[in-house]
Order: C-alpha cells, then structure tokens, then sequence
C-alpha cells in the first residue's frame, strides 16, 4: 500500500469539510473493497478519512411508511434486520447472495453502492484501462471479456458494477441520501450509477465533496412475490455472470405490477420500464416473461467470450420471473435452481 | 503565503506512526504503527501472533479470518488504526488453558484438515457462525463458511466437525470466544 495520511471524522459536516479540503483523499467504512485496490495500486488515496464512527448505523421508519438505512449498517445486519425479513426479503436475499460472512459483517450499506468494478484490466495496472487511466484504452473489448457487459456498454469500457445489493434497491427503487459542500440531496436509484459513456472513470453521479448518509426504502417491497436469481461460475462467493431481482404483483394470475432488473450485465443495475410495462395485465405465463426479455435483451451485445451471456440472461429472467409469480424465491443456502 | 509553504512543508513529511490500543484475546497491547498497517501485518508482525494466516491478503481465501466484538471478519482488509479499543479473538485465544475450544477438538477429532494452513480461520469463522445463530443445517453451514477456502479439500470433515459442535453437543456450543 502507498503511504496515506488517516483521520477520524467527528460528524458528517465534518467528513464533508475535510474530503472538501484533500481531493485526494478518500472516505473509508467497511473497506472491503477499498483497502484491496490501494494493495493492488489502483486506488493511491493521499489520505483515509476514517466515516465509521458517524451516527449512520440506524434502520428507522420513514414517514410515509417505508425505511430509511444509515449508511454505516452493516450489510449482514441489514440482511436480517426484522423489517428487511418481514417487507424487503428481495433486499435481504440479494445481500446474501453476495460476497462472504465475513466481508458482509465488515461492508457498510453505502460503501455496497461504491465498490468498484472487478474488471481484471482495471485491478492489473499493467494494462491499459479507460476507468483507471482515462484515455488509455480498454484492454477488455478485444480480451478475456468472459465476466463483462453486453448491455449498456461503450467503446471505451464494457465493465460490470459487481453489487447483488443494488440489483434489489433498483427494483425497490430506493433512492441515495447524500450529503456534501452543496448541502443535502436525495438521487432516485436509476440516477445514481452510471453508464461509461466516454466516461467510464465515473462509476456514479456522486460529487467529490459528497457522502452518503442513507438508504430510503419506499413502502412497496414486493414480499410476497420475489426472487433475487444468482447465476455464477460457482455456487457461492463469486460474482454473477447474470442475475435478476424480481418482484411481481398479482391479481390471480394476472400481473398488476412488475419490476425487475440484471445483475452482472452492465455498468449499472440494468432495469429496463417498457419491458415491465409489457408485463402489467398480462397472464403470468412464461411466454409473457419471454416476450419481456426480448425487450430487455433486444439490444444486447457480446463481445465473444460473453456471447453466452445474452441467451443465459433471457432464460434466468423467464426463471426468475417464474419464481416470483409463483411465490417460490431463490434459496441462497441449498442453490438448488428451480 | 504562511498558509502554501505549510502546507508544502506537510506534504514533504510522510504520514506519521499513530498508537492504538487493541485487547486481544483478553491482554491490552498498545501499538505505535503506520495507518496502513492492516490488522492481521499488525498481529503477525508486531503482536508475535502468528496463528492467524496470511494466505491471499485480499480478502478472498479467509485463513486471515478473526473475531472483532464476537463477529468474524477478514483481517487483511482491515486497518489497525481503525480498531482502536476494540476487542480481538485469534485463534491463539480460544482454548482454556489446557482446554481445546470445542471447536479445535472437534477439527482434530473428523480430521478436519491436511496442512492446517486455513485451519485457524476456519476456527475463527466457524466460532463466529456458531455465535450468529443462523445456521440450521448443513447446506447453510457450507454457504455460510464459503468464504473459508480449503486447498487440500477437507470440506467435508471440516462441516462435520461444526455440525458436532453446533448440533451434537449444543451445550458446549454456547460457550463464548
């Protein structure tokens, strides 16, 4: 790791103030994501200013009846947290699906939402890399690409966000508190990440000088029809190849309502309206749910060694729309897919 | 102009050494380190600690795996600074004098190992799986210890030995790390 200087903030003015002064410092919580990339050198912070000590470890109540997550909870706590159970299930199930105990009882909620991609380029600082060094190239369009995106990508970048989490919280449509040297904000969540475009060193519409404070959650979660669908090169503690959030509304076999949304195809959670569109008051059929991801996947595009992403996509949303329709959620302890 | 050759002068020093006070395994050590010294450098190198393992240092294999305030975790992820005050269990804190933790007697009784090098994180983690209490069979003891890898492949005597401690002899299980 490169020397960093390293201080505690006291408040969350006091973060703002003191990221506000160091532009090249960088906040830390649960630093699974960020203490790897200063090993590997990819991040080189000139300072680490230490957030875990600010009052953002609560899970409250909103006024309008849905939840508010500071951004210090712990992503195992948040996973079992007795609201998230009871009316977030997709929430806690697609946490769950991610990473190991061990790194989900040090991940903070807000720090989910910041990890980087895990592009092998973008970790081998050998290698040319438009995210890491804008302007020098992208060594994935024309290399091992087996893990990358087919939606959404540019000719600069075709990384994936790695997060399970946040395939959930665009399905809940949570919105990101924030809170910088402009004063406070709240970003709906499909504002939030972003796609590369010609600038993929920008992973989120974040400013410099911003934190997050918090998670709100609306009322609607979905409980009774879900599925978080993981698909990957081993059954656990691997990132996706492809994996779907799903939450449906019934009325028998009607849809009233419909969400959903991919993981591990994009530089973002890839949610796709008029798609979930074509669902509400169709029969919940699996020729329904295959005609929506026909629209999702209409414009995907493999690079070679991900071709096989665009048809494993298509099935894994026809099966996780089939779990939700039919009230069986994904296990994520037996894996057994059915 | 007082406020530019400061803050150059700042810039030319390195970042200083910063004490911290950690309670591992029940004893106050105080550490004067470098902040980007990570947990698991700071038992090793500077504590003699040396049960717990460096195998990958990024978080992927788990042989670093030890308890903060009774919840496992991976310390080569973690800085020392950051744990100021906090408590620490290591593998070398679990038995009771000459009492091996259930754990470590159960790992010797199914020959829970080959080369032993992950067997103290997968103690740790397993301690801290047993004190979460989510566990309720043996599919959730393998997805929930994942993020212990075993090279030599001794998963199947490693889940046996926590199913004994967990569900054979329940009484041992709820003594505390």
């Amino acid at each position: 790791m490169n020397n960093f200087g390293f201080s505690r903030a006291n408040d969350v003015a006091d973060a703002v103030r003191q990221i506000a002064a160091d532009p090249g410092a960088k906040f830390i919580a649960g630093g699974t994501n960020l203490i790897d990339l200063i090993k590997e050198h990819v991040a080189r912070p000139s300072r680490l200013i230490d957030i875990t000590h600010l009052p953002l470890a609560k899970v409250e109540e909103t006024r309008d009846g849905g939840l508010r997550i500071g951004a210090l909870v712990p992503n195992s706590d948040l996973a079992h947290h007795p609201q998230i159970e009871a009316r977030y299930p997709l929430l806690g199930s697609a946490i769950l699906a991610g990473a190991s105990q061990q790194l989900r009882n040090m991940a903070s909620t807000g720090g989910n939402l910041l990890q980087r991609t895990r592009c092998l380029y973008f970790y081998d600082t050998t290698t040319p890399c438009n995210k890491r060094e804008p302007g020098s190239g992208c060594s994935a369009i024309h290399g091992i690409n087996r893990m990358h995106a087919i939606l959404g990508t540019s000719e600069h970048c075709i990384a994936t966000h790695p997060s399970d989490m946040c395939v959930a919280l665009s399905v809940l449509e949570a919105r990101v508190l924030v809170s910088g040297s402009g004063g406070e904000r709240s970003i709906a969540f499909a504002d939030f990440h972003r796609l590369p475009g010609d600038a993929p060193h920008l992973d989120s519409n974040l400013r410099a000088d911003e934190i997050i404070t918090a998670i709100e959650l609306p009322p609607k979660g979905f409980a009774r029809n879900y599925t978080y669908l993981k698909i990957r090169d081993r059954l656990s503690y691997a990132f996706a190849l492809v994996s779907v959030a799903a939450g449906l509304e019934l009325d028998d076999d009607t849809i009233r309502d419909a969400r959903f949304a991919l993981g591990g195809v994009a530089h973002k959670p890839w949610r796709n309206t008029a798609a979930e569109a074509q669902l509400r008051g169709a029969r919940a059929t699996s020729e329904s749910f295959a005609r929506a991801a026909d629209t999702v996947l209409r414009d995907a595009r493999g690079f070679g060694h991900n071709d096989f992403k665009i048809e494993l996509a298509r099935r894994a949303i026809v099966r996780a729309l089939t779990q939700a329709a039919r009230g069986t959620p994904q296990s994520q302890a037996d894996k057994r897919i059915r | 102009m007082a406020d530019s050759s400061a803050a150059a002068t700042a810039l030319l020093q390195p970042p200083g050494k910063m004490t911290v006070t950690l309670h591992v395994n029940g004893v106050e050590r105080r550490l004067t380190i470098a902040p980007w010294t990570t947990l698991l450098d700071a038992l090793r190198l500077y504590l003699d600690l040396t049960g717990t393992k460096k195998g990958c240092d990024h978080g992927q294999c788990g042989a670093c795996t030890v308890l903060v305030e009774g919840r496992r975790i991976n310390s080569c992820l973690t800085l020392a600074v950051m744990k100021d005050g906090a408590q620490i269990t290591t593998v070398e804190g679990l038995a009771q004098g000459n009492t091996l933790h259930p754990l470590q007697q159960a790992f010797i009784d199914h020959d829970a190992f080959q080369c032993g090098y992950c067997t103290p994180g997968q103690i740790c983690s397993a301690v801290g799986l047993i004190a979460e209490g989510r566990a309720r069979t043996a599919d959730d003891i393998r997805e929930l210890m994942s993020g212990n890898i075993c090279r030599c492949g001794a998963y199947t005597n490693i889940v046996a030995a926590i199913e004994e401690v967990m569900f054979g002899k329940a009484g041992q299980s709820e003594r505390a790390p």
